[in-house]
């Protein structure tokens, strides 16, 4: 943790993004099914902000968006004032698959950002800094099959993190982890994300690991996903999780995914 | 393993088995080496005992070659636990050592002695000896020819469906003109070229080259184009986030996720490859083991036929070992692999 932030010497600040009216849609079978209906989101630099909504309603979607990975069918996105039209080291995107690469060690797979932009010979340290900090370096030479679903997912965080980020793009990067694993690597990101002050926006299911995490969590409405509530948590870090203040939070945010009944 | 039961009554200093059990331990144990090495002496005495029914001159070798087989076998099998690996290896291998005892005596006994089978058809082992100790220079020709011509042959049909065949499945433009020419020609079997092949080529040697090249490459092309094409967009995905530029996405993500399949294609490559190899030689170059076997078949030397088929099929099996064993380096990341 400590080292991977010290071996990053030239600590990138986290930039703005701007999300204007972004309409998204697939076609499927010829016909159209809107997945994004006008969402306009406006992200300072530096912000956490957690992205909720039922599944399927088009979270990942606009997290591909963001990433450049595909063109919206209407709307604009910006990162720093200039417009996403590619994707770009500076968005890194953790998936909701880990998606390593069965052909390459750990080691290698994390290393794959540096070498894709040619500059993993002078910055091999961040390689091990970052398996240190998602608590694998003994496993650097084994084989993704080798790993177990939640290694796997440590392992694609780590590949994230190595690149030092402007923004950050988690896709439920903690879903697959133990309980005690979760909580674990929720502080480390915490952390992480305080020392290093890049933007994050993280995809989750779960109110309370938004709440312990984001200082903004916004909550999409059924598909096609428009932006239902943006609700500001003003608490410091670390927060616990038993905190009132989240815990009504929590109550109101549940009511708004249609979970009244439950809670 | 072999000893258990017997060092297990030799420790306690007083043996509490009886001895019938301990027999009956060490004849499951070793009783297979024993017949093996019964089963080579009695090839030996099958070679030595009576008069050959024909003139060949490594009969008496042959024989004593067998009993010093059946000592290896005997002493391997007494005394495997101070042998280590060498005495497991032996052990692991009786029941075939033991087959191939009986399978050469038998041989032997049908041709060499009591001709029941007709003479010039069916050789003796010690004919087919007699081939390798005598006619080695020329086998070692015709072996010399045949890795030549099959090497070039593959290597050039292997680099060039590979490149092709990444080609094809990354590039749509590509695609566009080469597939038609693929599915129009890929199919035709590459002998058919032969006749056209041998009177358009310079050289009789460029041609069988071309047509060992041809029965590769089809193959080769093929799965890797495959290959590529089935590769995940995920990894893409990954991959552009990443920062990586196209040809890194070529190298570094489509390559090796197309792998396993090229490896497909080079095993196919190969088993046509062979075939081709053989007719070509048959027919048109003046060299290599096809040619070999041809010739051999005009002087009615069939001795030299069974002698140049075993030499062929050692060769093939070797190519195919070299290429698992090339393929199991490279592909070290994937599970469950099979052995060959
Ligand atoms: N490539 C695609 N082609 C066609 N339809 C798609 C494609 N990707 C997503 N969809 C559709 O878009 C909708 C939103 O998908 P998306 O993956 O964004 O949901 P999500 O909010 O991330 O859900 P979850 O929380 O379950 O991951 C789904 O109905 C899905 O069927
Ligand atoms: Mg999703």
């Amino acid at each position: 943790m400590v080292a991977l932030a010290e071996a990053v010497t030239h600590s990138a600040a986290g930039a703005a993004l701007d999300i204007e009216q972004l309409s998204h849609a697939f076609d499927i079978d010829g016909t159209e099914l809107p997945v994004l209906s006008d969402v306009s989101i406006s992200v300072e630099p530096g912000e956490f902000v957690a992205l909720l909504g039922p599944s399927g309603c088009g979270k990942s979607t606009l997290l591909r968006l963001v990433a450049g990975l595909d063109k919206p069918k209407a709307g604009r996105l910006r990162e720093d004032e200039e417009r996403i039209r590619s994707p770009h080291p500076s968005r890194v995107v953790v998936f909701q698959d880990p998606t390593l690469f069965p052909w390459r060690s750990v080691w290698d797979n994390v290393a794959l950002g540096l070498e894709a932009q040619g500059v993993l010979k002078s910055q091999r340290h961040r390689v091990d800094a970052a398996l240190d900090l998602v608590g694998l370096a003994s496993f650097r030479n084994a084989y993704p099959h080798q790993l177990s679903g939640g290694m796997a997912q440590r392992v694609a965080l780590a590949r994230a993190l190595v690149n030092d980020p402007k923004i950050l793009i988690l896709d439920e990067p903690l879903g697959k982890l133990d309980s005690l694993t979760r909580i674990t690597m929720q502080a480390e990101l915490v952390a992480l994300w305080q020392r290093k002050g890049f933007t994050t926006l993280l995809v989750t299911h779960d109110a309370e690991e938004a709440l312990v995490l984001a200082n903004r969590v916004i909550v999409f409405s059924d598909r096609p996903a428009r932006v239902k509530a943006d609700i500001r948590v003003d608490r410091p870090y670390p927060r616990h999780r038993g905190d009132p203040y989240l815990a009504d939070l929590r109550r109101q945010i549940l009511g708004l995914l249609g979970l009244d009944a439950t809670w | 393993m072999s000893t258990y039961s017997l060092s297990d009554g030799l420790a306690s200093g007083a043996p509490r088995l009886s001895r019938a059990p301990l027999l009956a331990g060490w004849i499951r144990e070793s009783g297979v080496g024993v017949l093996a090495s019964i089963a080579w002496i009695a090839f030996g005495l099958s070679c030595l005992w009576w008069q050959d029914v024909g003139d060949w001159s490594r009969t008496h070798s042959l024989g004593i070659a067998a009993f010093v087989i059946a000592a290896i076998a005997l002493f391997g099998t007494v005394g495997a636990d101070y042998l280590g690996s060498a005495g497991r290896a032996l052990h692991k291998r009786a029941p075939w050592l033991l087959t191939l005892g009986a399978f050469l005596t038998l041989w032997e006994v049908a041709t060499a002695k009591l001709a029941w089978l007709p003479l010039p058809f069916f050789p003796p082992p010690q004919a087919i000896i007699e081939v390798y100790t005598d006619d080695l220079p020329k086998l070692l020709d015709s072996v010399f020819a045949s890795v030549k011509l099959q090497l070039g042959g593959y290597l050039i049909g292997a680099t060039v469906g590979f490149l092709t065949g990444v080609s094809i499945g990354w590039s749509r433009a590509v695609g566009y003109w080469v597939h038609p020419v693929l599915r129009f020609i890929g199919p035709l079997p590459a002998t058919a070229w032969l006749p056209i092949a041998f009177f358009t080529f310079p050289s009789s040697w460029s041609a069988s080259t071309f047509l060992i090249a041809l029965a590769t490459g089809f193959p080769v092309t093929v799965l890797t184009w495959s290959g590529v094409a089935s590769v995940s967009n995920a990894y893409y995905d990954v991959a552009r986030t990443l920062g990586a530029k196209p040809s890194f996405l070529v190298l570094k993500v489509a390559i090796p996720a197309a792998l396993p399949h090229v490896f497909v294609g080079l095993f196919m490559g190969l088993g046509s490859s062979f075939a081709v190899l053989v007719v070509a030689e048959m027919v048109g170059v003046k060299a290599g083991l096809g040619w070999y076997l041809q010739w051999a078949q005009g002087w009615a030397a069939y001795a030299n036929m069974y002698a140049a088929l075993i030499v062929m099929s050692l060769l093939c099996s070797g190519a195919i070992t070299l290429l698992f064993a090339i393929r199991d380096r490279l592909l070290v990341w994937q599970k469950g692999t099979v052995k060959w």
